[in-house]
């Protein structure tokens, strides 16, 4: 159960950057507040869209799946099966494939830095490790 | 579990309100680099340079940074007329700016320019608002993206910051703007070499032409 508390949290919070993101691609808001790093230049790379969609909206539609199979696997139907923690983990995964190949693009193709991408990836990183635990531990037993 | 929820709901309105407010806070770029100036002063700059002092030929260009055939030309044809014409010393190229007013950021980044320019970084500058050209269709903001090209040409960011919020080649910028009106530019990019106005196809090869039909009229 712990795990996928603790994923919902993160993937809450990995929800919010990856709107945030997406908001400013599709033109919501001002210019992205990012510190000293270099968003502008990731986000108006030629990489900043993945087959025609902009990355950041994989982003959303990725967290917002987690997010709510973590939720699901906390109701007290699905509380002692391991399907939701599977499917975390199944999710979890290619969401940090495809953040392993954004980052590489950031530090070798674009060379710039998204602070915001890499709060991501290390969002993404957080909710694959406490999949993967939640994959080695036996479901709880709940009460009939 | 209860807790839990709480948790939840009170992070989800947390990130509610971060995203309005990173979303509706807008420092925007320095006022006095994207508007045009009110009083317009000659400080005797007449263009940046690229090439010998000697070349037989001088092609001027009027450029604006956010016209993407400014661009579409920087990108795709300028290497060649670099190599061919430029490098041998036949030519000698003038970039003079010419915002056209329906570009909301064509000064800014004219400006921009500058102020890398000041650090003797134009032409590197001019490269990067050329060929990450995709700034000039978002509508956003560009300022912080700028920032990033500068840095990426080694300019000292805090005198290039300095220099952007003063908007002190805003007059300068105009001062172009006008000579170029007054020679009658009609659109941008256009060219003159030696003085007469271009009206060829804007490619290398038409270039290579011009400029040696150019150098021959000059030996007569």
């Amino acid at each position: 159960m712990r795990h996928r508390q603790a994923i919902a949290l993160l993937a809450l919070v990995g929800l919010f950057v990856a709107l945030y993101l997406w908001l400013h691609q599709i033109g919501v808001g001002g210019e992205l507040k990012c510190g000293t790093g270099a968003c502008d230049t990731v986000q108006a790379s030629r990489w900043a869209r993945f087959v025609g969609i902009p990355v950041a909206a994989y982003g959303v539609v990725g967290y917002a799946a987690l997010l709510t199979a973590a939720l699901v696997g906390l109701q007290p139907a699905w509380l002692g099966r391991r399907g939701p923690i599977v499917l975390l983990a199944a999710l979890a995964t290619g969401g940090v494939l495809f953040t392993g190949w954004l980052t590489y693009l950031e530090l070798f193709v674009i060379y710039a830095i998204c602070r915001w991408c890499v709060g991501s990836a290390v969002i993404i990183t957080l909710i694959w490790l406490v999949s993967l635990h939640g994959l080695r531990t036996p479901a709880p037993r709940t009460d009939p | 579990m209860k807790r839990f929820y709480v948790v939840l709901g009170v992070l989800a309105v947390a990130l509610a309100g971060m995203l309005v407010y990173l979303l509706t806070a807008r420092p925007g770029a320095a006022p006095a680099a994207v508007a045009a100036p009110t009083a317009v002063v000659d400080d005797g700059f007449r263009g940046d340079t690229l090439g010998s002092a000697s070349a037989p030929v001088e092609v001027t260009e009027y450029g604006d940074f956010e016209c993407p055939a400014c661009a579409g030309f920087a990108t795709v044809q300028m290497p060649t007329i670099k190599e061919q014409l430029i490098a041998p010393g036949k030519v000698r190229w003038r970039y003079r700016d010419y915002p056209l007013p329906m570009h909301p950021y064509a000064r800014l980044a004219a400006h921009a320019a500058q102020c890398a320019g000041e650090q003797g970084k134009f032409w590197e500058m001019h490269d990067q608002l050329f060929s990450n050209h995709s700034w000039a269709q978002t509508g956003r903001d560009p300022s912080r993206l700028f920032r990033d090209f500068a840095r990426a040409t080694g300019v000292d960011l805090v005198r290039y910051d300095a220099c952007m919020e003063s908007g002190r080649y805003a007059s300068r910028i105009e001062f172009s703007r006008l000579e170029g009106e007054q020679r009658l530019v009609d659109g941008t990019p256009t060219f003159y070499i030696n003085g007469v106005k271009y009206v060829g196809r804007n490619n290398s090869d038409a270039f290579k032409a011009a400029v040696d039909s150019a150098a021959a009229a000059r030996r007569r």
